[in-house]
């Protein structure tokens, strides 16, 4: 495949995606820039979990092109590989790691070697830990550095993982709901905090929640049946023709 | 002609006792036993055979079992019951003093075979020319020929005509004095023939045979290998459909079960097992109540081990299984040590030794189909399996039985926001399995050793089966346990059957690693999740 | 990661009692007078010593189970192999002393009318080529295993069944005369290890106080690994595969490393049984065998370390002491035990005593109302 020279940090291009004959991405094409957040919407079977597998390795397309910085092919390398090219994924219900202590949730998500040799002799090391300090500061869990993840509430598990994203040093942050199940000041809070992240790293995020993507305040792209359906602010997409019958059925 | 066959052996009949009535080939042959060597009585049976004295087939019998006595220079038949008889005029006599029975070695019991041979086959009883024929055939011997020629003259049957033919055509073409054209018939005989022992015959010319013969020999001889090869490949496929269908039957259930909830049942083989059994106390109460219905039994046994390991299968879901929902490696330890509990009570109550599963006269005995030998009761195994899997098709697609699990199988969530009692299901289907286990049970009693140990070799095979199909996809098991049945089965010929069973483990292991859901797998996201 | 974190309470009163086991049976055993009551008998010593190799296996499978989530149901093979390993070494050991007196090749081969030693026995002379062979035959089958297993992300049932599978089919394969390690009778009739004849009770306690130095080994050795960051991915890993995967650690790649190990571990264990029972023989591959291993840590309760030590010693004495009584009920319990414990007992005996304890501590602290506890949720 010659790889076409992009300016972008995520580039998709035609990606289709199909399970028995049903096409979960349908021709799908999207171009994310550095440090750019981009909210994805999209109604149920839109294909936005699938893009998410897509780019993070999971899932493999039938066919397009899928780069990132202009020169990794992503439909060419797993999971692992991806996340140590510098992409992070949260999913949609928050998972982390129950039985571990929040802290070492982190320790775990830090951008370090991460083959079996150096894990088994790894020492912590000051650096370490003021890194691991600042995290808990910024995702508000210094306090509850020592309790297992298990134990924490459904907003703060979220945080948590953001956390962990944050550690990985990602280059390119991908969300998936990050508003479910919070109450209205923990999604503001949350909303200012991606804000913030998105300043140096890109992010995608992926919500229903339309007061959330109007906090975010970003460009919009609304998916359905697994293709682009239009593109914008998120005035202009609610105002577009097709995305109203879309979502109300008309 | 059956008026014909009469007159001629009235006529035979009668000759003979003219030949009783004067001093004849047999009475002179007589006291060539009292001299008791084995060159002398060897002589002595083929004057006797070929005396056609009415006393002369009870003689060699009698040779043949040790029972022909000589006492002071006269011989004498002992019977059965110890009682003598004299041979020369078949008088009852009492024993003599002193009386030893003439002894045989080998040679002569060959000589014995061979006039036996030829003196019954004009026996009116055809089992008995057919035996005869086939003595004949063994023994080659030139001296049957006549017979064997008038046997052929008057046989009506096309079948025993064959088994004639063939036994004088192994004699001519072991008879140096036969002439080319008749031994190039025999070839054809014998390759029409086209068996075993038509091909020892073929491969083992006596020396001195012309070469345009050895020539037709040695081609018919390919001919027939190449035969029974083909005969033999088919017959190792039979065998592994035959293996298959017990596969069949006993991952079927499993594959139920497996597909709807996700747990690996490890006592799904005692379920068989408790199905062998329950085969095993039908026919006891058969035999002491109700013999008349023996040949009934595994029918009236089938409905009782479906219900009975049925239930012992939802007994298991309700209290154990359904506490572990979500956990399927819990599940699997539990059940094991159910298998454990279950191995142990049967072995309590029924005690470690293998048990006697009778057979109906229906089922035994074997169907011959050109060179293939089909018996009855792997026929009836292989065409109950696919009843069974036809049952089950039909059941899951159109009850709402089937309809429910089908539902389950595919999306659990889904199905119960619909309003499907899941776990209500699952108990269900988890009855229906350990049903279908205990009738495979049923079957498997006619082949198997029905012991406590009976389940315990199917569990690994069954996973294999479902794993190798794909799960919870009836037609990936049938196509899975017929695979590795004929795989199996081809493989044994080649390297034996221990090696062949380890080669095919291996490879599931591998195929596992290469297509972890089996052939026919159920995909898109509802399974990934 | 400090000597602190590898020595935590529980690893030390291990130690403890494993150290004291070490000197008290040999003393028991030999400086107690034979009539009084406090003495060992010589017979109990290998049985304790197979105590002691068995723990080491079940430490194995806690090593995989507890901590990384692969239920392995074939570890009896690594062990198997291990003790196979072992066996060779006895076997060339005896020498010219066999039935046969063949100075070279063991009865079993002067009996099926071999001409000379097959290849894979050249070296088994020498114990330390046994001993690197002991952890190296189980350490490459489940490197091979493994790495076909776990690079095509077989898990869960599916990886349970097909080590299950793997070891049936090594039972298979040794069950045959022609694999040339003594077909179904297996290697046995060993006369001495190192020149010490194995039978005498002095070579027995030798034997036993080996055995627990292999398990105290093991313990550090396993403790080291799971208090490690290597051990913190390893729990990840069992609880939320696909979130490592999406941190960037090579899931495989970790399974693998654990899964080796382990089967070093239990090939270990194996070698350290076969002097002390005096024989190996294919029936030790059979599925069922490595089923009982899950339920010694399921008892002692997995994840601990501690557990499946204390599970393997119980679940053992009380299986010597069944079938001595009550042969007929051993099943029973066997089986109600892998009930009861998967049902009622999920964490094991050291797990509910853990709860209990918390428990008991919770209650304790919460008596006197002034200070909120740390671990209490907001």
């Amino acid at each position: 495949m010659s790889a076409p020279v992009t300016p972008t940090l995520l580039y998709l291009d035609n990606v289709s995606v199909s399970f028995d004959g049903f096409r979960a991405l349908n021709s799908l094409s999207l171009a994310i820039d550095h440090a750019e957040m981009r909210a994805i919407i999209g109604p149920n079977g839109a294909g936005k979990t699938t893009m998410m597998d897509v780019i993070t390795g999971k899932t493999r397309p039938n066919e397009g092109t899928a780069l990132f910085e202009g020169s990794h092919d992503l439909t060419a390398l797993d999971e692992a590989a991806i996340a140590e090219l510098g992409i992070g994924r949260k999913f949609q219900t928050p998972t982390v790691f129950e039985m571990h202590s929040v802290e070492d949730n982190i320790l775990l998500a830090l951008k370090e070697n991460r083959s079996p040799f150096a894990t088994l002799l790894s020492r912590r090391t000051a650096q370490e830990r003021e890194r691991i300090e600042a995290l808990l500061e910024r995702v508000r869990l210094t306090a509850h550095r020592h309790r297992k993840a298990g134990e924490l509430s459904h907003g703060q598990k979220q945080w948590l993982e953001i956390g962990m994203l944050l550690a990985q040093q990602p280059k390119l942050l991908l969300i998936d709901e990050p508003a479910a199940g919070m109450t209205d000041q923990e999604t503001a809070d949350t909303a200012d905090l991606l804000r913030d992240i998105a300043k140096t790293q890109a992010v995608i995020v992926v919500e229903h929640d339309m007061t959330f993507v109007r906090d975010l305040d970003v460009k919009v792209t609304c998916l359905h049946e697994g293709t682009v359906l239009a593109e914008g602010t998120l005035d202009a997409v609610s105002a577009n023709e097709r995305v109203v019958e879309v979502y109300l059925g008309r | 002609m059956t008026s014909l066959r009469t007159f001629l052996q009235a006529f035979v009949l009668l000759v003979g006792m003219a030949a009783a009535a004067v001093a004849g080939p047999y009475e002179d042959a007589l006291p060539r036993f009292a001299a008791d060597s084995y060159a002398d009585t060897e002589a002595a049976i083929g004057a006797v055979a070929g005396s056609g004295h009415g006393q002369s087939l009870s003689l060699v019998e009698a040779l043949r079992d040790e029972r022909l006595m000589i006492a002071a220079g006269q011989v004498y038949i002992r019977d059965a019951a110890g009682k003598f008889v004299d041979a020369a005029t078949g008088q009852a006599v009492e024993p003599p003093a002193g009386a030893k029975p003439v002894r045989v070695n080998n040679r002569v019991r060959r000589a014995i075979e061979a006039a036996l041979g030829s003196m019954t086959l004009l026996s009116t009883d055809a089992g008995t020319r057919l035996d005869a024929a086939r003595a004949v055939f063994r023994s080659r011997d030139a001296a049957a020929l006549p017979a064997l020629e008038k046997a052929i003259a008057q046989e009506s049957d096309a079948d025993l005509r064959n088994a004639l033919e063939s036994a004088r055509a192994a004699i001519v073409l072991s008879k140096p004095d036969a002439s080319s054209s008749q031994k190039l018939a025999a070839i054809e005989i014998l390759h029409a023939r086209g068996d075993q022992d038509a091909l020892a015959l073929l491969s083992s010319l006596p020396p001195g045979t012309s070469a345009d013969v050895s020539e037709a020999a040695a081609k018919a001889a390919e001919g027939i290998r190449s035969r029974l090869a083909l005969w033999s490949a088919v017959q190792n496929v039979w065998y592994g459909v035959s293996l298959g269908s017990v596969l069949l039957l006993a991952a079927i259930g499993l594959s139920i079960t497996f597909g709807t909830m996700g747990v690996i049942n490890m006592a799904h083989g005692e379920m068989v097992m408790i199905g062998a059994y329950a085969t095993f106390l039908v026919q006891e109460v058969i035999r002491t109540h109700a013999p008349g219905l023996f040949g009934a039994s595994l029918f009236i046994a089938l409905p009782l081990a479906f219900l009975v390991a049925g239930l012992i299968g939802i007994l298991i879901e309700r209290t154990v299984i359904r506490f572990l929902y979500g956990r399927p490696l819990e599940t699997l330890l539990a059940t094991w040590g159910i298998s454990l509990i279950l191995q142990q009570g049967v072995r309590t109550i029924f005690g470690p030794t293998n048990r006697e599963v009778g057979t109906p006269a229906w089922m035994s005995g074997a169907l011959e189909l050109g060179g293939l030998s089909l018996t009855y009761n792997r026929i009836a195994i292989v065409v109950f399996a696919f009843a069974v899997f036809a049952t089950l098709l039909l059941v899951l697609r159109y009850t709402s039985l089937g309809l429910y699990v089908r539902a389950v199988t595919q999306n659990r969530r889904m199905a119960g926001s619909m309003g499907i009692r899941t776990n209500r299901i699952d108990a269900l289907a988890f009855g229906l399995g350990s049903g279908v286990a205990g009738i495979a049970g049923v079957a498997l009693s006619q082949i198997d050793n029905v012991s406590p140990n009976l389940g315990q070799g199917y569990i690994i095979d069954s996973f294999m089966v479902v794993v190798f199909g794909g799960v919870g996809n009836l037609w990936g098991t049938l196509v899975g346990a017929m695979t590795l049945g004929v795989a199996n089965k081809l493989l044994e010929p080649y390297a034996g059957a221990v090696l062949g069973k380890i080669v095919l483990l291996v490879a599931i292991i591998l195929f596992i690693q290469r297509r972890p859901r089996g052939l026919f797998a159920l995909k898109g996201r509802a399974v990934e999740a | 990661m400090t000597m602190q974190s590898v020595l935590d309470r529980q690893s030390i009163i291990v130690l403890l009692l494993l150290g004291a086991a070490a000197i008290l049976v040999p003393v028991l055993n030999v400086a107690v007078d034979p009539a009084s009551p406090f003495h060992l008998s010589d017979h109990l010593v290998p049985l304790l010593g197979k105590y002691i190799s068995f723990a080491l296996l079940a430490l194995s499978v806690d090593l995989i189970w507890g901590f990384c989530g692969i239920l392995s149901l074939g570890h009896g093979a690594f062990f198997a192999l291990g003790g196979y390993a072992m066996g060779m070494y006895l076997m060339r050991q005896v020498g010219p002393r066999g039935v046969y007196a063949d100075p070279i090749l063991p009865d079993f081969m002067v009996f099926l009318n071999w001409k000379e030693l097959p290849w894979f026995w050249h070296g088994f002379d020498w114990l330390p080529f046994a001993a690197v062979m002991v952890l190296l035959v189980p350490g490459i089958l489940a490197f091979v295993f493994g790495w076909f297993a776990f690079r095509s992300r077989v898990t869960g049932v599916y990886l349970s069944i097909i080590t299950q599978a793997m070891t049936f089919a090594l039972m298979l394969a040794f069950f045959r005369n022609d694999m040339g390690f003594g077909g179904n009778n297996g290697l046995t009739d060993f006369k001495e290890i190192l020149g010490f004849p194995i039978q005498a009770a002095s070579t027995r306690i030798v034997l036993f106080v080996l055995s627990v130095a292999a398990l105290v080994g093991g313990y550090l050795l396993c403790r080291w690994v799971v208090s490690s960051k290597f051990g913190k991915v390893l729990v990840a890993v069992r609880d939320a595969e696909s979130r490592t995967r999406f941190l960037g650690y090579r899931v495989e790649h970790y399974k693998l490393a654990v899964f080796t190990l382990s089967a070093m571990l239990a090939g270990v264990a194996g070698a350290l049984y076969v002097p002390q029972v005096g024989i190996i023989n294919p029936s030790e591959f059979a599925p069922a065998n490595s089923i009982e291993v899950v339920i010694w840590v399921a008892v002692g309760g997995r994840g601990t370390l501690a557990g499946p030590i204390l599970g393997a010693l119980l679940v053992n004495a009380g299986k010597t002491w069944f079938t001595g009584v009550l042969p007929e009920f051993w099943l029973f319990a066997l089986g109600g035990l892998f009930v009861f414990v998967t049902l009622l007992m999920p964490r094991g005996i050291l797990g509910a005593a853990k709860d209990l304890w918390a428990h008991a501590g919770q209650r304790l602290k919460s008596r006197p109302i002034s200070e909120p506890v740390s671990q209490a949720a907001e």
